[in-house]
């Protein structure tokens, strides 16, 4: 089965609070999630993981009315929380999925706390399994 | 699938077979073989398939192999230079050395493969390696995973095999009969996935169902005595017949009632049909025997309405008792509504919704709105379909359960407008 967590993370004071945290902090982080890619890779579940930049790079596109894309700064959904990463893991059981979000959850933030940011976890649809 | 390809596939158990029996480190020559396969696909299509093509690839694989103990000495620091001598010369055979397939050692390679030490599916990826002849990759693009992920999946397998203690030795004959139950689930997952894999271009990516199809009609070769391996490569043949009518132009899934029969696979029909026979004139059906006469009934019928249905409700009432897996059950529910009608079916879904497993299933709700269909209350049925759309992970299966609400809600608008007659 296949799922994928999305990581969103906490909206601090601009975007991520990440620039007030101390470089050693930052650094534990960064490792958490290298050893969680590193884990997953080595189990064989790991499809693919991926970063996302930060949200006030994102843009918004819309299709205009020839087709042609109209790419705006927003708006954006006031959230308190939003997209950092995300993994698609292909896994024996939800509850693997879920043991792996937490993994995900407990990355070391300000301090070495852990963050426990909400991981949502997806399934990936499939096609229908064969007619009786 | 080119005949190199093919040849390939045919060879590899074979040639690691004799390779794992001689030399007892099944990870190591199970490694050496892959190896040997990847080397003979890139040079036999520039200098052609050599004159002894099994002796080649067990040449190659030992040398491999050899390659592999030299690292091994070199690791434990002993007396390595003469240590490698000594391997090489023990070891390794001409390339044009007879190399003599062993019935016995295809099906221990399937028992170990198969290990109850390992899930299901890292049993099937590694039994299409092992015993299926093919490469990483070609098994990572069938299961849609990068081939890094795919060769760490196979080789924790190997390793679980090992700490197991698995000798390359055919089990006592009281643990056979398990052991080949393990295959056989095995096989028959590898099967579903070819049905269900989720995407990607059917052309360049290894057909999992055609690997299984293969796989058991050797299991049937190695293991002739026993009816339920006839029985399984029956309901493949069976299943696998109705595969093009399944899927229409976009992908949208087409149920069996509404398949266009004449799509369906004639040849695998008639082969798989008297696959059942042989398998039922071998004394007491198993489980695969019986769901393969079920598909038999569904092959045989004109439409759905001249369908021998008493026949499959009796065959899914002895697989009941058999299988205690609920998906049985829910079969069986549609059985009865065809034998018996919606009503009586729907009392029985009452008692299986019971069921823990079954309770908020999105098959459970798509049968229950099925039934409250044919009796009439499209109320129900649009609402059940709804569920079941919401609960399903299979897109297409999402689409036309959508697709069955929007009709059960029409039905049931144009009844409410529709003067009585």
């Amino acid at each position: 089965m296949r799922y994928m967590l999305m990581m969103h993370a906490p909206r601090g004071t601009g975007d991520w609070a990440v620039m007030s945290w101390a470089p050693e902090d930052l650094k534990a982080h960064i490792g958490h999630m290298k050893q969680l890619a590193g884990k997953l890779q080595a189990s064989g579940e790991l499809v693919t993981a991926e970063g996302l930049a930060m949200p006030t790079e994102a843009r918004v596109v819309r299709a205009g009315g020839a087709g042609e894309p109209i790419v705006t700064d927003g708006p954006y959904a006031e959230a308190k929380e939003f997209l950092a990463g995300f993994w698609i893991v292909d896994v024996e059981s939800t509850e693997r999925a879920y043991a792996i979000g937490a993994e995900a959850s407990a990355a070391p933030g300000k301090g070495g706390v852990p963050m426990n940011m909400a991981i949502e976890v997806r399934q990936v649809m499939s096609a229908p399994p064969i007619d009786g | 699938m080119t005949s190199i390809e093919h040849l390939l596939r045919e060879l590899a158990p074979q040639v690691l077979g004799v390779l794992t029996r001689r030399h007892g480190d099944f990870a190591a020559a199970e490694d050496a073989v892959q190896e040997a396969l990847i080397a003979a696909a890139e040079q036999w299509v520039t200098n052609g398939i050599p004159a002894n093509p099994s002796g080649w690839l067990y040449h190659v694989a030992t040398r491999r192999y050899t390659d592999h103990l030299r690292s091994e000495f070199a690791r434990q620091q002993r007396e390595q230079d003469t240590a490698v001598v000594w391997a090489e010369n023990a070891f390794v055979p001409p390339p044009d050395v007879d190399v003599t397939p062993d019935r016995d050692d295809t099906l221990t390679l399937m028992f170990m493969c198969c290990h109850p030490a390992l899930t299901t599916a890292s049993a099937a990826a590694l039994t299409l390696r092992a015993v299926g002849g093919l490469t990483t990759n070609e098994i990572a693009s069938a299961y849609l995973v990068p081939s890094a992920t795919m060769g760490q999946r196979i080789s924790r397998a190997k390793q679980a095999i090992k700490q197991a203690g698995a000798t390359f030795a055919m089990p006592a004959p009281g643990e056979r009969t398990r052991a080949l139950e393990s295959v056989m689930q095995v096989l028959y997952l590898l099967f579903s996935e070819g049905h269900t894999a989720s995407s990607g271009d059917a052309l360049v990516r290894t057909d999992l169902s055609a690997e299984a199809i293969r796989l058991a009609r050797l299991l049937r070769d190695v293991a002739p005595d026993h009816p339920e391996v006839t029985g399984l490569l029956a309901l493949m043949l069976l299943t696998e017949a109705r595969r093009e009518a399944r899927t229409g132009a976009q992908g949208e899934l087409i149920p069996l009632d509404e398949q266009d029969r004449t799509r369906w696979n004639r040849a695998s029909i008639d082969e798989g049909t008297a696959l059942v026979e042989q398998a039922f004139a071998k004394g007491t059906a198993g489980a695969y025997t019986i769901q393969a006469a079920i598909a038999a009934l569904h092959d045989e019928a004109p439409n759905t309405v001249n369908t021998d249905w008493p026949q499959i409700l009796a065959l899914y009432s002895v697989l009941e008792g058999i299988s205690g897996n609920p998906m049985v059950s829910l079969n069986r529910a549609i059985a009865v509504a065809m034998v018996h009608g919606p009503a009586s079916a729907l009392s029985v879904l009452d008692t299986l919704a019971q069921d823990v497993r079954l309770t908020d299933h999105h098959r459970l709700h798509a049968v229950r709105a099925h039934f409250h269909d044919m009796a009439g209350d499209h109320e129900q049925a649009a609402r059940h379909y709804r569920l079941a759309a919401e609960r399903t992970a299979s897109l297409p299966e999402q689409h036309y359960l959508i697709g069955k609400a929007q009709r059960a809600n029409a039905m049931r608008n144009d009844a409410l407008i529709s003067p009585p007659e």
